[in-house]
């Protein structure tokens, strides 16, 4: 019944609405539906992807409201940046909603959508990846295919990196624009340790013989699942079944030597594993307060921003595990009922200009990764990138380049649910 | 007649939301969300609430909390009171208390993380140099499994609260009459205001009390901040049930969240057994005569108690200041390396449109909730009965947590296809601020002295002329106090501004939130200051205000002292 409306929600104006309602039925006034009836607009949301001139003009003037995880303030500062040239460049006025959750986002277009909200949506643009990329599309709740229409789109290489078309081995398939790379890194206090553990099994060891200066965020905080994650792709035999759907594989058994390590590692954590931080920054703190010595991170370029902003101290020091670490890319979702696709659209091809990457990437912005392939751009172009000076400490391209893909996007919930069960406990 | 609409209007405004958003709340609880797919009536999800690992933890930590904060914040407010009356402290602590009483909880809750984390404020004073220890201690003082600090940091907060309220309802029982009595008779002081006073007093405490229970056991904020985290509090857990991306969590949160309401209900009724049973064991102590109890060990911890829970807020705050100012400050420096504008101007871009915002919805709000408030309670008075029922009603969206009622409501809203936006977050705030405006006013309305009204009478003044010059400037401290609440209220809804406003209204507090989950402890800090100055300027303004009005009524400044 769902999937019906939902695929109808597209082509049709107000009907689901009315075939919402009769789901949702029970006990609404009939005076409702007059005034739904009344007040449901003719779609003005409607775009054709594949006439950008026409993209650009829809655009012109209309009010984009962008949501992302408003945790960090150099994003937000970014975001104020990209606000400005967008409306110089394309009349847009860019608004920042900043979310505690990229998960609120989800909820909110659920709600809408269960109320028969099909073209006033109130989210134009999305920063979102992994599960909450797979819980959108799985409930039909993204706009599009729109992303490989775009004139920047080019500049990612996709054929040459399949990453930009695979949202943790979920196919992309044009609902979303890749806008930033992430890599896990790790990163240490070489006032305190000379010497930090080069892969999980390494960590163990080191955690015994320095109880009390590691921990990782509590599942399901993202960067802790990612801890998970690369924790069961180092210990676990057979890797291959963690890129297909969990339900193809024995569980238990694979996810056994996991559980057997975390086991032992969690007595020599910080506060001996009672407590867990919740999430990257509260990690970046604890080693700025003096608790910890290791930590990790997301954002290959977390040490020289957070030296630069005296957020982690200047003896800290950020390496790649061996064995090569996780690394993904984000992406930017259009609602299915966004009520500016075109601006929405026009956002995410700027966000994908060599400028704007550009931009992003300097240590006083974002410090990201760009996802644009440098063999792509003009001279011009590569010269913005070339100019950028991260300062000493600044991992490599041949560290950075020991990389490790991202398992299927099930696991994430699975093995979240198993930590909880497990931990989640008095003990 | 205007006033009469007064009360079926807040009747509309409070009841229909609630009620409705519980409704519409209610059946995902029970597996119906056509969107999600759930087209049947199913119990299955409370089977999985109660599979879910740790649970019962949860649940026992929300109730203990729920419980125990309100007990020992009561406990010490009254023994305060005991002992305290008249002396140079009690005028101290009284001026404290308005300011501190505006700071959100969660500002408070930093402080207390600074102040005695291993890492904190407390541990640095005797590092390296007494203790030894050049890197912090590996101590679980913070979020530690018992819920001991998320309790202290209730209770330094519930205290100003109870304070205040105790403070306002004294005058309208006439202490310093039924003491004199007392005291004529050969009671010692404490002893006579526990059995004079406490006992008359205590009814005016119970509703704001039952709030106290409410938040105490159903709070988000101060429990992810000072809380354990293995397992949680229920509240953060059904947060994060709400939170997950997983869609089919959202079951579990809404079966959650209707276990919230027990828990909530369930803390309020044990309360209420206990009062019972206090009363019945305490009925003999109250009449054996004896004019001495335990003297000076209460009148310690009488004197003790507040004047410390309140240096520990104070302490806690000007340290959330300095780290506002600080820059690298690390574990066991006592002081930062340097003195900083960095985290202010790094938040001053953004903090233009969230203050404009805040101050746009908490104005108006609160001028009208006290309009509406002042009439109802006028209309009640002019009709010559008390509304016991209402008030009780009042109480749903207090006890309701929050996440329970306001995701049927964006549902609702969305039906109605009334844009998020201003007025919903406007209406939104009223929910709240409405019932804590009533419960702080509505005593001091009921309990004044109606002689003063007949005197009115007695030289000609009409029904209005008795209100307007007669009751409310008599009343100008509570009604700036109670306006007050309402303001701070308002300044620190985090959940109703972000799900109404579609996070297009952004606050302060909404602001500190997005950054609390990941800012440096410089920026968390500049935006807890700014969330507390705001209402802090409230409350001096309800403090300073009637002190200038009545500055040549001897009569009035005697009551002053309560306000």
């Amino acid at each position: 019944m769902t999937d019906v409306v939902s695929a109808a929600v597209n082509d049709w104006g107000f009907l689901p609405v009315m075939a919402r309602r009769a789901a949702f039925g029970k006990g609404l006034l009939a005076v409702v539906t007059c005034y739904l009836i009344s007040v449901a607009l003719p779609g003005k949301a409607q775009v054709d992807t594949d006439n950008w001139p026409l993209v650009l003009e829809q655009a012109h003037g209309q009010e984009l409201y962008f949501n992302t995880w408003g945790g960090e303030s150099r994003i937000n500062g970014y975001l104020a940046w990209v606000a400005a040239q967008v409306r110089e460049r394309f009349a847009i006025s860019l608004q920042h909603v900043r979310l505690a959750d990229t998960a609120l986002a989800v909820s909110r277009v659920l709600a809408e959508k269960q109320a028969g909200n099909t073209d006033g949506g109130t989210i134009d643009l999305l920063w979102v990846n992994g599960e909450n990329f797979a819980a959108l599309k799985n409930n039909n709740l993204l706009f599009g295919p729109w992303s490989e229409q775009l004139p920047n789109f080019a500049l990612v290489d996709a054929d040459n990196f399949p990453e930009m078309r695979a949202d943790f081995t979920v196919p992309v398939d044009g609902l979303e624009a890749p806008w930033l790379r992430a890599q896990l890194i790790f990163y240490f206090d070489s006032a305190v340790i000379a010497d930090p553990p080069q892969s999980i099994p390494a960590l163990l060891t080191w955690a015994k013989n320095n109880p009390g200066e590691f921990t990782y965020p509590k599942p399901p905080a993202f960067l802790g699942s990612t801890f998970l994650k690369q924790a069961l792709l180092e210990l676990a035999r057979d890797t291959d079944a963690l890129f297909a759907p969990v339900e193809q594989s024995d569980f238990e058994q694979i996810t056994a030597v996991l559980w057997q390590y975390l086991d032992q590692l969690h007595p020599y954590l910080l506060r001996k594993g009672r407590y867990f931080p919740s999430n990257g920054a509260q990690l970046r703190r604890l080693m700025a307060d003096g608790d910890t010595a290791l930590a990790f991170s997301f954002s290959p370029n977390e040490v020289i921003t957070g030296i630069r902003n005296r957020e982690l101290p200047e003896t800290a020091r950020s390496y790649v595990l061996k064995g090569g670490t996780i690394a993904n890319v984000s992406f930017l979702a259009i609602p299915f009922n966004a009520s500016n696709k075109a601006a929405a659209m026009v956002v995410a091809n700027y966000l994908l200009s060599a400028e704007a990457q550009a931009q992003a990437s300097l240590p006083e912005q974002m410090g990201s990764t760009t996802v644009l392939s440098m063999a792509q751009l003009n001279t011009q172009q590569q010269a913005l990138f070339d100019a950028i000076d991260l300062g000493p400490g600044a991992l490599s391209p041949q560290d950075l380049a020991r990389t490790r893909q991202e398992p299927h996007p099930s696991w994430m919930p699975a093995l979240e649910a198993a930590w909880l069960t497990r931990y989640n406990r008095r003990q | 007649m205007m006033l009469r609409l007064a009360t079926p209007l807040i009747f509309l405004l409070l009841l229909v939301p609630v009620l409705a958003g519980i409704v519409i709340s209610f059946l995902p609880a029970f597996g119906f969300l056509p969107a999600l797919g759930g087209n049947q009536l199913t119990l299955q999800w409370w089977q999985t609430l109660a599979d879910v690992p740790g649970i019962t933890h949860s649940v026992s930590l929300s109730l203990i909390a729920g419980l125990v904060t309100p007990l020992i914040a009561l406990i010490l407010v009254l023994l305060f009171l005991a002992s305290a009356s008249g002396r140079r402290l009690d005028s101290w602590t009284r001026r404290l208390i308005s300011p501190v009483l505006a700071v959100p909880h969660a500002a408070a809750a930093f402080g207390l993380v600074f102040l005695i984390a291993p890492s904190g404020f407390l541990f640095r004073l005797f590092s390296p140099a007494l203790s030894g220890w050049d890197r912090a201690p590996d101590l679980l003082i913070i979020n530690d499994i018992w819920g001991l600090s998320l309790i202290a940091g209730l209770v330094i907060k519930e205290i100003p609260f109870l304070m205040l309220v105790a403070m306002a309802a004294l005058p309208q029982i006439n202490p310093e009459q039924r003491l004199a009595m007392a005291r004529t008779l050969g009671y010692s002081p404490v002893t006579a205001w526990l059995k004079v006073i406490a006992p008359a007093l205590y009814p005016l405490l119970r509703l704001p009390l039952f709030a106290v229970i409410a938040y105490a056991s159903a709070n988000i904020d101060v429990a992810l901040i000072l809380g354990p985290n293995l397992p949680a509090t229920l509240s953060v857990r059904l947060l994060d049930w709400f939170a997950d991306p997983d869609l089919d969590n959202r079951f579990l949160a809404a079966a959650a969240a209707i276990l919230q309401l027990g828990v909530s209900a369930l803390a309020i009724s044990l309360w209420i057994a206990g009062e019972k049973l206090l009363g019945w064991l305490t009925n003999g102590w109250m009449q054996n005569g004896q004019r001495r109890y335990c003297e000076k060990p209460l009148q310690i911890v009488g004197r003790a108690g507040v004047p410390l829970a309140l240096s520990i807020l104070v302490m806690g705050l000007l340290l959330l200041l300095m780290n506002a100012f600080a820059g690298f400050w690390r574990f066991p420096d006592t002081l930062p390396d340097e003195w900083t504008l960095r985290h202010w101007r790094s938040a001053g871009m953004a903090i233009v449109t969230p203050l404009s915002n805040t101050l746009r919805i908490a104005v108006p709000v609160t001028g009208l909730t006290l309009v509406l408030v002042v009439a109802s309670l006028e209309a009640e008075h002019r009709q010559q009965r008390e509304r016991s029922l209402f008030a009780g009603l009042l109480y749903l969206p207090l006890i309701i947590p929050q996440v329970a009622f306001l995701f049927g409501l964006i549902v609702i809203t969305e039906l109605l296809q009334w844009q998020p936006g201003y007025w919903l977050v406007a209406l939104g705030h009223i929910l709240f601020v409405l019932p804590y405006m009533y419960l702080t006013l509505a005593q001091v309305y009921r309990r004044f002295d109606t002689r003063w009204l007949q005197l009115g009478a007695t030289l000609g003044a009409t029904a209005n002329q008795r209100l307007w010059r007669i009751r409310l400037p008599m009343l100008l401290a509570p009604l700036l106090t109670s306006a007050a609440i309402g303001l701070a209220i308002s300044i620190s809804l985090y959940l109703p501004t972000q799900l109404l406003g579609a996070g297009r209204i952004s606050t302060i507090t909404t602001e500190a939130v997005a950054l609390a989950s990941g800012g440096s402890a410089g920026v968390i800090a500049v935006l807890a200051s700014l969330q507390a100055i705001l209402p802090m300027l409230a409350f001096t303004a309800a403090l300073v205000v009637p002190q200038l009005v009545w500055r040549q009524r001897a009569g009035m400044r005697d009551t002053r002292d309560y306000e």
